[in-house]
C-alpha cells in the first residue's frame, strides 16, 4: 500500500463529493459528467484494492488483515451502490445521495490508510 | 408494496416520499451508519469480545437498529412506518443514555461505542440522525383512513 495511492483516492473522492455538491445545490439532475467522475474514482479504488491486497499478502508488518481487507472491499462497493441509489431519483436528492456516498468513500480511505500505517 | 398513486399537487404520497426526495438521502445516511456500526460491532464481538463486552454488544445492537431503521424507511408501508418510528426512538434514547453515561462514568466503557460520547466517533451523526428521522417520519405519517 502506497500512501500516494490512498491520497489519490481520497482527493478523487472529495472531488466527486464537491462536484455532487455543486450539482445538488444547483438542482441539476445526475448527468454524464458526474457519472464519469464516479467511474474514474471507482477505477482508482479498484487499483487500490488490488495493490492493497497484494501489499497485505507480502508485508511482514503486523496489519489487521480482516479489518484492512474489509475496508478495501467496502471502498470499492460504496460508489457503485451510491450511484445506483442516486440514479433512481430524478431530483436533486439523487445527487445528494452521491454526495453522501463520495464523502463516505473519503472517510473510508482515510481509515484504510490509518489501519495500514498503525496496524489498528 | 410500492404505492404508486401520487397524492394531490406536488407532494408525493407518504409511501413514495420515504424512498424519494430528501428521504432518499436520509436512507443513504442510515445505510452507511447501519453498515459501519454493524460491521464494526460484529468484528469487535467476534475478535475482541473480552476487552469490552458491554461496549461491543451495544455497538452491535446499535448497528442492527440502524439496519432495521434503514430497511423500514425503504419499505413504504404503514407497518414499516411504525417499525421505523420505534427504531428511530430507540436510537434517540440510546444515544442520549449511552452518551450521558460515557461522559459521567467512562470506566464502564473502555472502548468506544457508536453511541458513546453522543456519537463523537461517528461525527455526531448518531445524535443528529434520529432527530432528522423523526422529522421525516412526521412528514410522511401515513394517513389513517386508507382509500
Amino acid at each position: 500500500m502506497t500512501p500516494v495511492l490512498a491520497w489519490a483516492c481520497g482527493v478523487l473522492a472529495l472531488a466527486v463529493a464537491a462536484l455532487a455538491a455543486v450539482v445538488t445545490v444547483r438542482g441539476r439532475r445526475l448527468d454524464d459528467r458526474l457519472l464519469i467522475a464516479v467511474a474514474v474514482l471507482e477505477t482508482a479504488l479498484l487499483v487500490q484494492a488490488v495493490v492493497g491486497f497484494v501489499a497485505l499478502a507480502l508485508t511482514d508488518r503486523s496489519v489487521d488483515g480482516v479489518v484492512f481487507g474489509s475496508y478495501l472491499v467496502t471502498t470499492v462497493l460504496v460508489p457503485p451502490v451510491g450511484a445506483f441509489w442516486a440514479l433512481g431519483e430524478k431530483s436533486r436528492w439523487g445527487t445528494g445521495v452521491l454526495l453522501v456516498a463520495a464523502l463516505t468513500t473519503a472517510i473510508l480511505v482515510v481509515r484504510l490508510e490509518q489501519v495500514w500505517s498503525t496496524g489498528a | 408494496m410500492p404505492s404508486s398513486p401520487t397524492a394531490k399537487g406536488t407532494r408525493p404520497s407518504a409511501g413514495g416520499a420515504m424512498r424519494h426526495g430528501p428521504g432518499r438521502v436520509l436512507v443513504a445516511v442510515y445505510a452507511v451508519l447501519g453498515l459501519s456500526a454493524t460491521v464494526r460491532g460484529t468484528y469487535q464481538v467476534l475478535f475482541q469480545f473480552s476487552e469490552a463486552p458491554l461496549a461491543y454488544l451495544l455497538s452491535l445492537f446499535a448497528g442492527l437498529v440502524y439496519v432495521a431503521a434503514t430497511a423500514a424507511l425503504v419499505r413504504a408501508t404503514p407497518r414499516a412506518w411504525r417499525v421505523a418510528l420505534v427504531a428511530v426512538l430507540v436510537e434517540l434514547v440510546g444515544v442520549l443514555t449511552v452518551g450521558t453515561l460515557t461522559v459521567l462514568d467512562a470506566a464502564d466503557f473502555p472502548d468506544g461505542t457508536v453511541w458513546g460520547e453522543f456519537g463523537r466517533d461517528y461525527g455526531w451523526v448518531p445524535l443528529v440522525l434520529p432527530l432528522l428521522g423523526l422529522a421525516w417520519l412526521r412528514r410522511t405519517r401515513p394517513t389513517r383512513p386508507t382509500r
